[in-house]
C-alpha cells in the first residue's frame, strides 16, 4: 500500500512538472474591443522566458497588446535547425493568419527576406539585421547601437571598481556580441586607460549554447573574480545567471544586459546586479506594432541609439547614482558625436 | 522463400514497433502534461504542404547522407560520433576553397566537393590512428575532436570572414552564381516554388555506393566481417588496424558530403548560422534505418517530416516544438530495444529450426543403426 502511495506521488509529481513546462502561445488581449491586428512573434532560441533578449522582445508585444488590443501568437527556434525550419515558422504564422510578423534575432535574416518577398501583404520586422538578405518594401530592421550603450556601463564599471580590474563575459563570440565587448572596453578605458579587462567568451558558433548555460556563465566568472576582478559585464543570455551567482558568491558585481536585471533575474542575486545595458528591444517591437496600428509603417533599418533611449543604462538598486552625472556627461558627449563609440 | 518473407516482416516488425511505442509513450506524456492530445496527432498527421514536401525531401538529403558517414562506422562496430566535427570542418574548407573562386563554374564545385571529402577523411583519420596506434575509443577521441573542431573553424572563420554590410553573422565568401548547383523546379508537380537541392543525387549516389561496397566487394564483406566477430576476421586473414582505418577515413570522407547541399544549394556560404548537429541527427537515422541504404532513407524522410511539422506544433496545438525531439528520443530508445527483443526472436527461431533439423538426422541416423 505504502508503495501505491509514493507510485502516486511520483506520477502527480512528474505531471504536475510536466504541465509547468508546457507553454501556452497565446495570449489573449487585455483590451475588450475587438482585436485591430494581429501579430506572429518568432522568438530566437531560448524564447519567451530566457530573463533577456527575447523576453526584452516579448515585453514590447505585451505592452502593444495592452494598448492596441493586439492578438497573438508566439513560436521559438530550436538548436540546430534547418533553415527551411525557420522560414517554415514564418510561414505558418502567416498561415494562421497573423498579417504581421516579428522575427527576433539574426539567424532570420535570409528567411525574413525570402517569405517576405513571397507575402508582399504581410508586414515584417527584424531584430538585429539590416543586411541587404532582409532587406524589402515590407521590412522593418530595427537595429541597436549596443556599443554606445555597453560604453557606458564600461564606463560605470571603471569608476566602480577598486582594484582597477573588471571584467566581460561574452555568450557566443558573434561580431554582434562583440559590439557589446568593443564599446564597454571603451567606456572602461576613457575612464582610466590603464584598467585591465579579462575577457572570456563561453562558446564559439555555430555552438550557440553559450546563450543558455548557466554553468559556463558561472565558471567564467568566477575565475575573473578570483583572479582579482570585481566587477563583470556579461552580455550572454540566459548564461547570466551564473555571472549574477558567481558574482554573489564571491561578494563582489556584476553588470546585467538587455533588459533591467536588477528587476528581472532572481531574487536571490538581484543586490549584486550594479546596473544593466538596456538594450531596448521591447521598444523596437513596440514601435513596430505602433507603426504598424497607426499606420506609419516604414520599412528599411531603424536604429535605436543613445539619441532616441533605445540603449541606456539602468539605475534600479542605486549602486550607481552617485556617479550618474558623469555617465549622463559621457551620454552627452556621444549623443553630440564628441565621443565616437567603436564597434569592432 | 517463406523463411525469407519471414526475414523481411521481422525486419521492418521492429521499427513499426518502436514507432508504435513511441506515439503510444507520447501520448501517455501528453495527458500527463495536460496538452491537447487530439490537436497533437492532428498537426503531427496532418498532410504535408506543398512546401513542406519540399523542406522535408531537402532535410532528409542531408540527413541521409550524415546516416550513411555514422553507419560504415556502425558496420564495424565503430561508433563514429564525430561525424558532426567532421562535417563542420569539411564543408568549412569547401566554403573556402569554393568562395576563392580558382576553377570556373561546375569544376569548382565538384573540386570543392572532392576538397570536402578529403578534409572530413582527414579529421577522422585522426580518431583512426588513435585508435590503431594508442588503443584510444573512437568514442572519446571523436566527441573530443568535435569540441576542436567547432573552436578551430570558428578561429578560421574569423579571418576568412567576409563582412556584409548591416550583419550582425559572419561568413566566408559568397559563391558566385555560376558556382552554385541550381535546384530541382517541382512546381510543375507540386504548388510550390521552393526547389529540391541539385545535390539530392548526390546521396541518392552514395546509397548506391554503400549499398555496393557493403555488399558486392571483398572489402564490404570484410567490413562486416570484422564487425560481427574481430577474432573471426583475424582468424580468416583480415588486417583488422586497416581496416579500422579505411573505415573511419570512408566514414569521414562521407560525413565530408553531409554540407554540401547546403553549401551549394541554399546557404551558398558558411557562416556561423550553419546548421549544427546534423551529426547526431544522422546516428538516430542510422539507428532507427538499421544501417540499411533503404532503411536509412526511410529513417531520414521520417526526420525531416518530425522537423517539420513539429513547427506546427506551437502555432497551432499550442504545444512546444521540444516535444518532437521527445518523440524522436522515444522512437531511437525504442528502435534498440525493439530490435533486441526481434533479435532474440530471431535466435530462439533458428534455434529451433536447428534444433528439428538436428533431432531429425539423429533419428535418420538411428533409423540406419537400426536397419
Amino acid at each position: 500500500m505504502h508503495k501505491v502511495i509514493k507510485s502516486v506521488a511520483v506520477v502527480a509529481a512528474a505531471a504536475l512538472s510536466l504541465t509547468a513546462c508546457s507553454s501556452g502561445t497565446s495570449s489573449p488581449s487585455a483590451s475588450t474591443d475587438t482585436p485591430k491586428i494581429k501579430v506572429g512573434m518568432a522568438y530566437d532560441i531560448g524564447g519567451r522566458g530566457d530573463q533577456s533578449f527575447n523576453d526584452s522582445a516579448a515585453a514590447g508585444l505585451d505592452k502593444a497588446a495592452q494598448e492596441f488590443g493586439v492578438e497573438t501568437k508566439e513560436s521559438a527556434a530550436t538548436a540546430g535547425e534547418a533553415e527551411s525550419a525557420k522560414e517554415e515558422r514564418l510561414n505558418q504564422l502567416i498561415d494562421a493568419g497573423y498579417n504581421n510578423i516579428v522575427a527576433v534575432g539574426f539567424a532570420y535574416a535570409n528567411a525574413v527576406g525570402k517569405v517576405a518577398k513571397d507575402n508582399p501583404d504581410v508586414k515584417f520586422a527584424i531584430v538585429d539585421d539590416a543586411s541587404e538578405a532582409s532587406t524589402g518594401d515590407n521590412i522593418m530592421n530595427i537595429v541597436f547601437a549596443e556599443n554606445e550603450g555597453s560604453f557606458l556601463v564600461g564606463a560605470a564599471a571603471a569608476l566602480k571598481t577598486k582594484t582597477d580590474h573588471i571584467g566581460f563575459v561574452g555568450g557566443v563570440e558573434t561580431d554582434l556580441i562583440k559590439k557589446f565587448q568593443v564599446g564597454y572596453e571603451a567606456g572602461a578605458k576613457a575612464v582610466n586607460p590603464d584598467i585591465k579587462i579579462d575577457v572570456k567568451y563561453l562558446t564559439q558558433p555555430p555552438d550557440f549554447t553559450g546563450f543558455g548555460d548557466v554553468a559556463k556563465g558561472k565558471a567564467a566568472a568566477e575565475g575573473m573574480y578570483q583572479s582579482g576582478a570585481d566587477i563583470v559585464y556579461h552580455a550572454a543570455g540566459g548564461s547570466g545567471g551564473g555571472v549574477f551567482s558567481a558574482a554573489k558568491a564571491a561578494g563582489k558585481l556584476a553588470i546585467g544586459v538587455d533588459s533591467d536585471q536588477a528587476k528581472t533575474a532572481a531574487e536571490d542575486v538581484r543586490d549584486v546586479i550594479m546596473t544593466s545595458m538596456l538594450k531596448r528591444v521591447d521598444v523596437g517591437v513596440y514601435t513596430f506594432i505602433k507603426s504598424v496600428n497607426d499606420n506609419t509603417f516604414a520599412a528599411g533599418p531603424t536604429v535605436f541609439d543613445l539619441k532616441v533611449d533605445g540603449v541606456g543604462y539602468s539605475t534600479t538598486g542605486g549602486k550607481i547614482d552617485d556617479i550618474v552625472p558623469q555617465l549622463e556627461d559621457y551620454k552627452q558627449q556621444i549623443i553630440d558625436g564628441k565621443i565616437v563609440v567603436p564597434s569592432k | 522463400m517463406r523463411s525469407n518473407l519471414r526475414k523481411i516482416g521481422l525486419a521492418l516488425a521492429a521499427p513499426a514497433l518502436a514507432i508504435v511505442v513511441a506515439l503510444l509513450v507520447t501520448t501517455i506524456i501528453l495527458l500527463l502534461a495536460g496538452d491537447p492530445v487530439v490537436a497533437v496527432w492532428q498537426v503531427l498527421f496532418k498532410a504535408p504542404l506543398p512546401r513542406q514536401i519540399v523542406a522535408i525531401i531537402n532535410e532528409a538529403t542531408v540527413l541521409y547522407l550524415s546516416a550513411v558517414a555514422v553507419a560504415i562506422g556502425f558496420k564495424m562496430n565503430l561508433f563514429n560520433i564525430g561525424v558532426d566535427g567532421q562535417y563542420r570542418v569539411a564543408s568549412f574548407a569547401a566554403a573556402v576553397f569554393a568562395g576563392a573562386h580558382w576553377l570556373p563554374g561546375w569544376l569548382n564545385i565538384i573540386v570543392a566537393i572532392l576538397v570536402s571529402m578529403a578534409t572530413g577523411a582527414l579529421w577522422a583519420l585522426i580518431a583512426g590512428l588513435l585508435k590503431v596506434t594508442r588503443g584510444v575509443s573512437e568514442v572519446i577521441s571523436t566527441i573530443m575532436l568535435n569540441y576542436i573542431a567547432t573552436y578551430l573553424v570558428a578561429f578560421f572563420l574569423k579571418m576568412a570572414a567576409v563582412q556584409v554590410e548591416g550583419s550582425n553573422a559572419i561568413s566566408t565568401q559568397v559563391l558566385a552564381e555560376d558556382s552554385r548547383v541550381p535546384g530541382i523546379d517541382v512546381s510543375w508537380l507540386l504548388n510550390t516554388h521552393n526547389e529540391i537541392y541539385g545535390l539530392i543525387f548526390l546521396s541518392i549516389a552514395v546509397g548506391i555506393f554503400y549499398w555496393f561496397m557493403l555488399n558486392k566487394t571483398r572489402f564490404g564483406f570484410d567490413l562486416r566481417a570484422t564487425g560481427q566477430s574481430e577474432t573471426a576476421a583475424v582468424a580468416s586473414g583480415i588486417n583488422v588496424r586497416k581496416m579500422v582505418v579505411i573505415s573511419m577515413v570512408m566514414s569521414g570522407a562521407v560525413a565530408g558530403l553531409v554540407g554540401m547541399p547546403l553549401l551549394f544549394g541554399q546557404d551558398y556560404a558558411y557562416g556561423d548560422t550553419v546548421q549544427a548537429g546534423l551529426g547526431f541527427a544522422g546516428i538516430s537515422v542510422a539507428l532507427l534505418g538499421r544501417n540499411h541504404p533503404i532503411g536509412m532513407a526511410v529513417s531520414a524522410v521520417l526526420w525531416g517530416y518530425l522537423n517539420q511539422l513539429s513547427n506546427g506544433l506551437q502555432i497551432s496545438a499550442g504545444v512546444s516544438d521540444r516535444l518532437v525531439l521527445i518523440i524522436q528520443g522515444i522512437i531511437v530508445l525504442s528502435v534498440v530495444i525493439a530490435y533486441e527483443l526481434i533479435r532474440r526472436a530471431k535466435l530462439r527461431l533458428e534455434q529451433r529450426v536447428v534444433a528439428s533439423e538436428l533431432a531429425q538426422q539423429e533419428r535418420v541416423q538411428a533409423e540406419e543403426v537400426a536397419a
